[in-house]
């Protein structure tokens, strides 16, 4: 198979200058990828795995492994930023974006406003659908080249990476569109509903 | 920079827990609404890491308790336990 080119935030040769503009404020930059989870690693048998766009009332589509892998595919580039203050730089994913998602479904656009997504082991976590458009978002099943990891949230997780990290629903299962913006596990609890790191929105009210 | 592996024994939360609770809670004796299994908050499992203390039932992983720090304050969700017992001082 041969691999799609890199789409964006690609850049080339790094320098400390460059390191240091790119580090939100509050966050310093690690080498190695910590995990942090909310609950047991669920393994998922890729038999079962399935993947969909639902709202309350209606299933837009869904995919098993073998029709999601056969959707386009996109290579990114791209930093990322753990509210616990570590960020990660030129990290590399493969998936499919959601832009894709939404063709592949058949929708000309999102029916609603927000999204809400739903996890293998019960995790959610809410995003602006339009946080997810042009190229903003993606539901990956690769990491620096490899089948993604079940302790980084293999088969497949969300990546939206210029929001915190915990908006990257790890073991995605459903995206749900939503007409308002509804707090998934950590926000309900005192995070932020929205979580810019360059504006260092890690709690409600910051 | 490294995590802990999760999950840790919820007596790693002890302190935070003693910040929001006058008693001694760990002991306290968590009823699970999930399975019903009652059993002390130290003996929950651990998750969150850094972002807060996520207590999971030992016996079924049902989140019991959670509990996030903020610099504003503290928030508690007990949603999936079914009652709480501490034992009444003893003097
Ligand atoms: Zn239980």
């Amino acid at each position: 198979m041969s691999e799609p080119p890199v789409s964006r935030g690609f850049r080339g040769k790094q320098r400390s200058s460059d390191h240091a503009a790119r580090t939100p404020p509050g966050q310093h930059l690690v080498n190695d990828f910590p995990v942090l989870s909310a609950g047991p690693t669920p393994r998922i048998d890729l038999v079962k795995w399935r993947f969909a766009l639902t709202d309350g009332h209606n299933k837009f589509a869904e995919w098993d492994w073998e029709q999601f892998n056969a959707l386009p595919q996109t290579k990114i580039k791209t930093d990322i930023h753990c509210v616990t203050t570590w960020s990660k730089l030129d990290t590399e994913w493969r998936g499919v974006t959601f832009d894709d998602l939404l063709a592949a479904a058949g929708l000309d656009e999102a029916p609603t406003p927000f999204a809400l997504m739903h996890c293998y082991g019960g995790y959610t976590t809410n995003v602006p659908v339009e946080d997810m458009l042009e190229g903003k978002a993606m539901v990956a099943t690769r990491f620096a080249g490899e089948e993604l990891d079940p302790e980084h949230g293999g088969p497949a997780r969300l990546v939206v990476p210029h929001l915190y990290f915990w908006k990257s629903a790890k073991w995605i299962q459903r995206i749900e569109f939503t007409e308002t913006d509804t707090p998934g596990f950590w926000e309900e609890l005192g995070y932020h509903i929205y979580g810019d790191p360059w504006r260092e929105q890690r709690y409600a009210g910051d | 920079m490294s995590e802990k592996p999760l999950p840790l024994d919820g007596n790693s939360a002890a302190g935070l827990l003693s910040e929001l609770f006058a008693v001694e809670i760990t002991g306290a004796s968590i009823t699970c609404d999930g399975c019903h299994h009652a059993a002390p908050i130290g003996a929950a499992r651990l998750y969150g890491g850094r972002m807060g203390a996520v207590f999971r039932c030992a016996h079924c992983e049902n989140v019991v308790v959670r509990l996030v720090r903020t610099p504003e304050g503290y928030w508690l969700e007990m949603k999936g336990a079914r009652s709480l017992f501490v034992q009444a001082r003893g003097d």
